[in-house]
């Protein structure tokens, strides 16, 4: 294998450092590294940071191969400088048995743009009614360690507690959506003034944190971790702070873009920022940065989800809900937590890459940079701004809230196993 | 005024006064022999209605012929809608033949915003209602019909509804013409309650410009419009109010509560009314209730704004007489579009 010498980055953001890779592993860390014939990327002051690592992506396939396959939603990851997603199991058939995970584990090891960890169900066909063969997934080639309906909320309470307590058999973690079916019945956008203006269904925060609140002490009865997808309230972060400062074992992850738009948005009536949960108030996105920043809030994860044209191009009711992300999340988080102060490259590491990966147990993913480890790494332009053109997206669908929007940040090169995925911006 | 009329709140005080000023001219159109005036000979309108509405639809038809436009109507059962079809598609196959202007109303709150807005087509649009949102030509409609009686046709003329007290009950957070209703009336000065359970009032309502009560009888003394909305009997499944019997006791207008009401006030529904619901056949078919008027209204309110939108700097009005009183507004109203220009 070849050697690949990063000259001066900054590792985490930290001095300007040199990285020696050798195959499939970091060889050296430290300054002034001699080439010995290494192919020399001159990192010029970027920072470089661990793979990143998304515990919520939606890759369609199979399924929704017109909106993303695996092949492009791994090309869209290498691209936004990951080199593990968590894929969804909302699939066509859902990822509710062995058969279906590995197929999706399978299509991502050949592709080689990014690992793919499939999420299992957590009820057959995200129904809520019966337990999907949990163990049997967790045994077969992909391995699965999180479960999620996701899309849907493990709403009978009985199940949930039966999922958490059975996961433990295999130190397994569900992952919840935390929707309240029916208080949010018709729902098209956050419940509040803006929804009232506009005529337009409310989703109530309260039903997001209601099943927050029952799950943290669901998970607290029967000793199991439960991880909270794309939380969205101000009130959710502070019910996940009251369960972590009593001990259970609660983790949460933001999307992007609930750290940085909201419901005003909706105004237009542009689908393109409809979404579940959908964007909430000012008031929400402060709560959720100062609840990232402080480990509140422990992960990024994108719920990237790829939609076709058409399902964006008409009136709101009728339009699909999701955004893609995985090509802006990083962009996105030096914007609204780097650039602002809350958190410094050290800190998005954490929460983009040794933590997610940590949570979903992602093995090889999220290590330190250095000597030993594997060369998971991601390097990041962070000096440059532009506008976000979606017609460069690697991605198959082009469902960005931000098009035109002035964004930080750029990821020149990806590694994965010390094979690059992206150079200079482009896939290889 | 703007291309297109896709909500009440995007009207200036000016804007308004112009269209009710319009209207009235309108309505002595309807006074003539022959109801008939060329203004939009050889424009195409055409009435795009996803929902069914047999009211307003044949209210704008009746308007756009009496001002000599093309008609085409289009309704979504039975068409291509019904087979999938995109509203974008349908929008622009309609243009490809030729339409200057859509009345659309459609299910799903701002479908007309999109279609004003999107790029997918260039005729102007009228909101004759979307879903949850709006429906300006009610409100303006509605704000005819009390200028009419609370100020008078003649005396009206340049006037808005300045410190007249206007309450609204029932079913707000359905409705649409609560919302373009809350939004015109608050533009021309008037003082708008709504009342309703609290149950059918949105959250977000607190920041509305107007006041909110969940009592009626304290309300009515101090009215000078009582607007009823209608309230679908389905609501109750919904857990919105218990029965039927129990919101007619506390939020229906019988007799009783209407001797409440100071003695020049009127009561209001935009249609169709539930009977024995929100109100008694006694109020319904009192001469204080407006409702037969509103219709009529809606006709020279629905010309007037196809006429500001698409008519041009011709007067909408020629009269035999030119001392006319109705000849001078129009002059006026032209006179207004040229300041403008300059």
């Amino acid at each position: 294998m070849s050697k690949i010498l990063i000259r001066g980055a900054k590792v985490l953001g930290g001095e300007p450092q040199d990285v020696l890779i050798d195959g499939e592993t970091i060889a050296r860390v430290g300054t002034g590294l001699p080439a010995e014939g290494a192919e020399v990327v001159e990192a010029g002051g970027k920072v470089l940071l661990p793979g990143l690592v998304d515990l919520h992506t939606h890759l369609r396939e199979p399924g929704r191969e017109d909106s993303e396959t695996v092949l492009t939603g791994t090309r869209a990851a290498a691209s936004g400088g990951y080199t593990a997603v968590f894929a969804m199991a909302n699939t066509f058939p859902v990822a509710d048995t062995a058969g279906v995970v590995e197929q999706v584990w399978r299509l991502g090891k050949e592709h080689g743009y990014c690992d793919v960890r499939p999420v299992g169900a957590v009820t057959v066909g995200l129904e809520g009614r019966k337990l999907a063969e949990l163990g049997a997934m967790h045994e077969s080639a992909a391995g699965v360690t999180v479960f999620s309906d996701d899309g849907k909320c493990v709403h009978d309470a009985v199940i949930m507690r039966r999922a958490l307590e059975y996961v433990k058999a295999f130190d397994g973690i569900v992952a919840q959506h935390a929707q309240e079916p029916r208080l949010t019945e018709g729902a098209q956008m956050n419940e509040g003034v803006v929804s009232a203006e506009l005529g337009l269904g409310g989703w109530p925060a309260v039903a997001e944190e209601s099943i927050i609140a029952r799950d943290v002490l669901l998970a607290e009865h029967v000793g199991s971790r439960v991880h909270i997808c794309h939380l969205s309230t101000a009130g959710s972060v502070e019910i996940v702070r009251w369960a972590k400062s009593r001990g259970i074992r609660v983790t949460a992850e933001v999307t992007p873009h609930h750290l940085l738009l909201t419901d005003e948005l909706v105004r237009t009536y542009d689908p393109v920022y409809k979404v579940n949960p959908p964007l909430r108030t000012e008031r929400d996105v402060t709560a959720l940065r100062e609840a990232l920043a402080d480990g509140t809030i422990d992960i990024v994860a994108t719920d990237h989800a790829p939609h076709p044209h058409e399902d964006k191009d008409c009136e709101w009711a009728a339009a699909a809900m999701g955004m893609v992300g995985l090509e802006t999340a990083l962009s996105v988080v030096q914007e609204t937590m780097v650039d602002t102060g809350l958190l410094d490259w050290a800190g998005v590491a954490d929460r983009m890459s040794f933590t997610p990966a940590r949570i979903g147990q992602a093995e090889g993913h999220g290590r330190p940079v250095s000597a030993g480890e594997p060369a998971n790494l991601t390097l990041v332009d962070t000096a440059y701004r532009g506008p976000v053109d979606p017609a460069g997206f690697a991605s198959r669908s082009r469902n960005t809230p931000y098009e035109g929007r002035e964004l930080p940040g750029r990821v020149t090169h990806t590694w994965l196993r010390g094979k690059a995925t992206l150079v200079d911006g482009k896939l290889t | 005024m703007q291309r297109h009329l896709i909500s009440a709140a995007d009207l200036t005080r000016d804007d308004a006064v112009l269209i009710l000023d319009t209207a009235e001219e309108m309505a002595r159109v309807a006074d003539r022999p022959i109801k008939k005036l060329p203004t939009l000979r050889g424009r195409t309108v055409v009435n795009l209605f996803f929902e069914d509405s047999t009211r307003t639809r044949i209210s704008f038809e009746a308007a756009e012929k009496r001002l000599s436009a093309d008609v085409i109507n289009f309704t979504a059962k039975g068409s291509s809608v019904s087979k999938g079809e995109s509203l974008k598609d349908t929008a622009q196959t309609l243009e490809a033949m030729g339409v200057d202007a859509v009345v659309i109303r459609h299910g799903a709150s701002g479908a007309p915003y999109r279609l004003a807005t999107s790029g997918w087509i260039d005729a102007h649009v009228i909101n004759a209602g979307d879903g949850t949102h709006q429906h300006p030509t009610q409100a303006l409609l509605d704000a005819f019909t009390m200028r009419r009686r609370l100020v008078g046709p003649d005396a009206g003329l340049g006037q808005d509804l300045s410190g007249r007290r206007i309450t609204i009950v029932g079913d707000v957070l359905h409705s649409r013409v609560a919302r373009s209703n809350v939004d015109l009336l608050h533009t021309l000065g008037a003082e708008v309650t709504l009342v309703a359970p609290p149950t059918l009032l949105p959250v977000g309502v607190e920041t509305w410009p107007c006041e909110v009560s969940y009592d009626l009888d304290s309300t009515l003394p101090k009215s000078d419009a009582v607007m009823m909305l209608r309230v679908q009997r389905e609501r109750m499944n919904a857990a919105f109010f218990p029965t039927e019997r129990e919101y007619s006791r506390r939020y229906g207008l019988d007799g009783d509560r209407m001797a409440r009401m100071p003695e020049h006030a009127v009561v209001m529904h935009p249609g169709p009314m539930v009977r024995g619901m929100e109100i008694t056949a006694e109020v319904a078919d009192s001469d204080r209730c407006t409702v037969v008027e509103q219709v009529s209204n809606g006709v020279s309110i629905r010309m007037a704004v196809l006429y500001l939108l698409l008519g041009g700097n011709e007067p909408a009005v020629t009269h035999p007489s030119p001392t006319t009183p109705a000849t001078r507004r129009s002059a006026s109203a032209s006179e207004l579009r040229t300041t403008e220009e300059k």
